[in-house]
C-alpha cells in the first residue's frame, strides 16, 4: 500500500512482507553491533578463552587423551551460544520492558514474532563472530586437530541446532517476561547446572542413558555430541547416539519450539494487555 | 529489620560514618541477593549453580580415571574449585554492587549525595555475597565429603591454618574486589566484564583447579603473584593434612611463612584499595559517569 508523507511517497508493508522487513529490521542493530563496537569482541572472547584455558589445563593435570582437548574447545565455542540466548533472547523481552522499548514494539505495527525472529537472527550472527575467534584462538593455543569426515552433516547438525537452540530462546522469551525480576536469577540459574546436564565439557554419554535423554531437550546436548562425533573422528563409542538420529531430534525441537514460541507469545502478549503487565517496571 | 534496626540504633554506631555505611550496606546487600523469592527458592538458587559447577570437574574426572576418587590430585581439584566459589563471589560481588546502584536501580546519584563514607559502603556491599559464598563452599565440600569420601576429617583437619589464612585470604580479595569495583566506576563500557575477567584470571593461574606447574613457564610467575594461590594451598593443607603435600607448586614454603606472604598482600591491597577508590571516585565525577545510565 502506498501513502504519502511529508511530500514522500512512502510504501507501506503488510503481511509477509511487513514480517519480513520487521525481523531484519531488529536484527540490524545486533549485526552491525557485532562489527560497528570491536571491543566487544576482545571481552567476549577473553571469558571463554580463559574458562576452556582452565577445563584444558584440567584433563591436562589427569592426563586426557588429545581429544578432550577438543572437546572443551568446543563445549566452550558453544557457551557462547547458550549465553547468548539466555541473556540476549530469554531475558531480552524483560530488558525491553524495563527500558521502555516493549510497549514501543507492541504498539508498532510490525508481528512481534517477527521481532523476536529477529533478535535470534540478529544474535546467531553476533555470535558467531564471537565463537569463530573462540574457537580459532583455542584451537591455536591448544594445538587442537580436527578430522572432519562428513562436512554436509557437520553443517546440518549446526544449522539444525541453532534453530532448536535460538528456538527455545524464542520460547523462554515470553516465559521470562513474565517472571519479572526472577529473570536475571533465572538466567543466572541456567548456565552451570546446563554445562552439566548438556554435556558442554565432557561426552553426555558420561552422564547415563536416562540423564542424557532428558537433557536432550535442550539442544545443545545432542548438537554437541553430534558435532563431536564429526570433529573429532576418534572413539566413535563416545557418541551418545548415531548422528542421523541427533540431527532428526534436532529438526524436531527446532518445530517445536517454534510453534510453541509463536503460542506462548501470543498468550503472554493477551494476558500482559489485560493485567497491565505490559508496562509495568519492578526492579 | 527490627534487629537492624537495634543495632542501627547504637550511639557509637550511629555517629562513626564507616561503621554505619558499612553496617546499612551489609543489611542492604543481604536484601537485594535474598529478598527476590522465598527462601527455599533462594537456597536453591545460592546451591545449585555451585554445585554444578564442581560436578562439571567431578563428571571430567570421572570419564578420564574411571572414577580413581582416591587420587590425591581429586581433593586438590575439588577443594580448589570448592574454595574458589568465595574468590568469585568476592572478586565480583563489589563491582556488580557500582553496576547495580548506577544502572538498575539508579540510585548513585542519591548515595554519592548523601553522608555516607563510600568506601566502607562498598565494603558492606561486599558482605552479602562472602556470606552466601561461605554457605556454598560449606555445602559444597559437605557434599563431596559425603558422596565422594574427600579425605577430610574434623578432628585432623588444623583449624588454626584455616581460621588465619581464610581471615587474611578474604581481606585480600576484598582489597581486590573494591579495585575492581572502583574501576567499575571509571569505566562506560564493558563494566561488567571487569569483575569476571579478572576473577577468570585467578581461576587460571592460582593453581585453584590444577597444580601451577602445569602451566607454561612463563606464566607461572603470575601465579605467585597472586593472593588466592597462597590462600589455596594454606587452606588447602589445613583441610587436608599431609595429603595436601603431594604436589610440589609450594611445597617449599611452611606454613608460617604462607601466612606472612598473605599477610604482605592484606598490607598492600587494603590501604591501596583505598587510595585507588579516591582516585576513581574523583575521575568519575570529573568524567561526569557516578551516575550514567548506559544502558550498555
Amino acid at each position: 500500500m502506498d501513502t504519502e508523507m511529508d511530500g514522500e511517497r512512502v510504501v507501506k508493508r503488510q503481511g509477509l512482507s511487513l514480517f519480513w522487513a520487521t525481523m531484519w529490521a531488529r536484527a540490524y542493530p545486533r549485526m552491525v553491533g557485532a562489527f560497528r563496537e570491536r571491543s566487544w569482541l576482545f571481552f567476549e572472547t577473553l571469558l571463554p578463552v580463559l574458562a576452556v584455558s582452565g577445563y584444558v589445563f584440567i584433563y591436562r593435570a589427569i592426563q586426557a587423551p588429545p581429544a578432550y582437548t577438543g572437546f572443551a574447545v568446543l563445549g566452550g565455542v558453544m557457551t557462547a551460544f547458550w549465553l547468548n540466548v539466555l541473556w540476549s533472547m530469554a531475558s531480552q523481552l524483560y530488558w525491553d520492558k524495563d527500558q521502555g522499548n516493549l510497549e514501543i514494539y507492541v504498539m508498532a505495527p510490525g508481528p512481534l514474532m517477527a521481532v523476536l525472529l529477529g533478535m535470534a537472527v540478529g544474535g546467531m550472527v553476533m555470535t558467531g563472530t564471537r565463537a569463530v575467534a573462540i574457537l580459532l584462538v583455542c584451537s591455536l593455543l591448544f594445538d587442537v586437530s580436527y578430522q572432519i569426515a562428513q562436512p554436509l552433516w557437520l553443517v546440518a547438525a549446526f544449522v539444525l541446532t541453532m534453530a532448536a537452540l535460538y528456538g527455545m530462546g524464542m520460547l523462554f522469551a515470553s516465559i521470562f517476561l513474565v517472571s519479572g525480576r526472577e529473570a536475571w536469577h533465572l538466567s543466572n540459574l541456567l548456565q552451570e547446572p546446563i554445562y552439566l546436564v548438556s554435556g558442554f565439557y565432557f561426552p553426555v554419554k558420561a552422564l547415563g542413558f536416562w540423564v542424557a535423554t532428558l537433557a536432550s531437550i535442550i539442544p545443545l546436548t545432542l548438537g554437541l555430541d553430534a558435532m563431536r562425533q564429526l570433529m573429532f573422528a576418534g572413539d566413535p563409542t563416545l557418541g551418545f547416539l548415531p548422528v542421523p538420529v541427533e540431527v532428526t531430534v534436532q529438526l524436531v525441537l527446532a518445530v517445536v519450539f517454534i510453534t510453541a514460541a509463536y503460542f506462548a507469545l501470543a498468550k503472554l502478549e493477551a494476558i500482559g494487555r489485560q493485567q497491565g503487565r505490559l508496562i509495568e517496571r519492578r526492579r | 529489620m527490627a534487629l537492624a534496626q537495634r543495632v542501627f540504633d547504637v550511639p557509637r554506631l550511629r555517629h562513626h560514618d564507616g561503621l554505619r555505611s558499612f553496617l546499612v550496606a551489609s543489611w542492604l546487600g543481604w536484601q537485594i541477593e535474598s529478598n527476590w523469592a522465598d527462601p527455599f527458592l533462594f537456597a536453591v538458587y545460592a546451591i545449585t549453580r555451585p554445585l554444578a559447577n564442581v560436578l562439571i570437574l567431578v563428571v571430567m574426572y570421572a570419564v578420564i580415571t574411571d572414577g580413581a576418587f582416591a587420587q590425591p590430585i581429586f581433593p586438590y581439584i575439588y577443594l580448589g574449585n570448592a574454595l574458589y566459589i568465595l574468590v568469585g563471589q568476592v572478586i565480583t560481588g563489589v563491582s556488580w554492587a557500582i553496576i547495580d546502584d548506577r544502572e538498575h536501580y539508579r540510585v548513585a546519584k542519591y548515595l554519592y549525595t548523601a553522608p555516607i563514607d563510600g568506601y566502607a559502603y562498598l565494603f558492606g556491599r561486599g558482605v552479602a555475597r562472602v556470606l552466601i559464598g561461605t554457605i556454598s563452599v560449606l555445602i559444597v565440600i559437605a557434599f563431596g565429603i559425603l558422596l565422594f569420601r574427600l579425605p577430610i576429617h574434623l578432628r585432623t583437619v588444623d583449624w588454626s591454618l584455616l581460621l588465619f589464612s581464610t581471615a587474611l585470604g578474604v581481606a585480600a580479595l576484598a582489597g581486590l574486589g573494591v579495585i575492581m569495583g572502583a574501576l567499575t566506576m571509571t569505566m562506560a563500557r564493558h563494566f561488567w566484564s571487569v569483575g569476571e575477567a579478572v576473577a577468570g584470571a585467578l581461576y587460571l593461574f592460582s593453581g585453584a583447579i590444577f597444580p601451577l606447574d602445569l602451566l607454561p613457564s612463563w606464566l607461572q610467575p603470575l601465579g605467585f603473584a597472586l593472593p588466592v594461590t597462597y590462600w589455596l594451598e594454606a587452606a588447602r593443607r589445613a583441610l587436608l593434612g599431609p595429603q595436601a603435600h603431594g604436589f610440589q607448586t609450594l611445597a617449599g614454603l611452611s606454613n608460617v611463612e604462607l601466612l606472612a606472604i598473605l599477610a604482605a598482600f592484606v598490607a598492600v591491597l587494603l590501604p591501596g584499595s583505598r587510595l585507588v577508590y579516591r582516585w576513581a571516585l574523583h575521575t568519575a565525577k570529573e568524567k561526569g559517569l557516578i551516575d550514567i545510565e548506559t544502558g550498555y
